[in-house]
């Protein structure tokens, strides 16, 4: 019988791949349901954040401008904060974000900036970035399932030092949002100077009373909005990469099944093939005799 | 009915209170707070410690540990923005630190130019696995 065994070994690891497939399926599939909680608990910070800031933007144009609010005219230093997964087998999750950042600095050059520092998030960025030969000022990695905005507080502080240094025109962040299971999209929006559009229009506008006075009140909060709207970044990132990975693989068990199926039909061809051939032999050698 | 302001306590992580109050008690940074319906707009950074509120109709105080923050007080409306975390100029410095310090090291050894075309083609090689699956996918089915 040609092969019958070698056929059916190969037939038992698929169906031990598809086992391992289905399994990461199904812890994908509980771990997006708590990515996309915490991914929602994390709004209501950030909308209230960015009620403030509006209404601050508005509300202080006399007193005090901070440097994040103000617009620079030529952009010839620029920070770039590449969000990515710890950990591969997301379909092109992270391949998009990092195509979509890589044409961005690409454009960046041609365009004459002459210095892009990067923040990278997760695993799979720093190592593409590290590859490619970026200049990587900071990062962090093995974030694990939950985001804690305390992990990310230092190697942001980096880029956003350089911000208000001068080392940096303005800080952009590339990452993945989050818009259905099926469906997420990489991202390329910039963060810092804060721009009119992203803070939105001011609810109101109240005259505050600063204590202890208006600029270290409002520094403190505007850092916070920052760290805010780069945790919600994560936080978004994270559950799109639960769902994309669920998504591979969900396809991946599928072709595995589709795999069995054909092995097991050549299986049986040969199976059959093999007894047709013994039979004829005896057949012919009883002829014969 | 007596008086109150919406209250609204949230961390980046999460929302931890919003309800009616009558008053709210908070450990200002120049100093305790004491909040009443119709406080004039304000806004201050707060220090780590409890924020307690007096829930609208109730006998019993509400009580919230806080990491700092910040609050913002309109005429009927209190939001504290809570830290998750002890924030301090020396704590946020020394992590900066350490966050360089690390990427530093990393960059020690790599080579200098930015190798764009090997990264395009790096990825390049990688959306066509993409592309290739998902042809063989239609394929399949």
């Amino acid at each position: 019988m040609a092969g019958g065994k070698e056929i059916r070994t190969k037939i038992k690891s698929v169906q031990n791949t598809r086992k391992i497939t289905k399994a990461m399926e199904m812890v994908a599939a509980s771990k997006m349901r708590k990515a996309q909680d915490r991914m929602r608990a994390a709004r209501p910070y950030s909308e209230k954040i960015r009620q403030l800031a509006a209404n601050l933007s508005q509300a202080n144009n006399t007193e005090f401008r901070h440097p994040f609010l103000e617009k620079r005219a030529d952009a010839k230093r620029v920070g770039l904060i590449v969000v990515t997964t710890d950990k591969g087998l997301c379909g092109g999750l992270n391949t998009n974000v990092l195509r979509m950042a890589l044409n961005q600095m690409r454009q960046w050059e041609r365009d004459g900036v002459s210095d892009i520092r990067v923040t990278c998030v997760g695993n799979k960025g720093l190592g593409f970035m590290q590859r490619m030969g970026a200049k990587v000022v900071s990062n962090v990695v093995h974030l694990g399932d939950t985001p804690h905005l305390e992990k990310l507080i230092g190697p942001m502080k980096v880029m956003i030092d350089a911000f208000e240094k001068n080392e940096v025109d303005a800080v952009y962040v590339a990452y993945t949002k989050f818009v259905n299971t099926m469906k997420q999209e990489p991202r390329f929006e910039q963060l810092l100077p804060l721009t009119g559009e992203r803070l939105g229009t001011p609810d109101s506008n109240w005259d505050y009373l600063y204590e202890p006075d208006a600029k270290v009140v409002i520094e403190d909060l505007l850092v916070r909005y920052v760290e805010a709207l780069i945790y919600q970044a994560v936080a978004e990132n994270m559950a799109s990469e639960q769902s994309a990975r669920m998504v591979a693989m969900k396809s991946a068990t599928d072709n595995a099944g589709n795999v069995i199926k054909e092995l097991q039909l050549v299986y049986n061809k040969a199976r059959q093939a093999a007894i047709t051939k013994e039979i004829s032999e005896i057949v012919g050698g009883a002829a014969a005799v | 009915m007596a008086l109150s302001v919406h209250v609204d306590v949230v961390s980046a992580e999460e929302s931890i209170f919003s309800g009616l109050a009558e008053f709210v008690v908070l450990p200002g940074e120049v100093g305790e707070l004491g909040i009443l319906p119709g406080h004039m707009p304000l806004m201050t950074r707060i220090k780590p410690g409890a924020v307690r509120l007096k829930l609208l109709n109730q006998e019993q105080e509400e009580l919230i540990f806080v990491a700092g923050g910040i609050l913002e007080v309109q005429p009927g409306l209190v939001t504290v923005l809570a830290d998750t975390a002890i924030r301090g100029k020396d704590l946020d410095e020394a992590k900066a630190m350490d966050a360089k310090k690390r990427a530093e090291e990393l960059m020690a050894n790599r080579s200098a130019e930015m190798d764009y075309a090997r990264a395009q083609a790096e990825l390049a090689e990688a959306v066509a696995q993409l592309a290739a699956i998902q042809k063989l996918r239609k394929k399949g089915h």
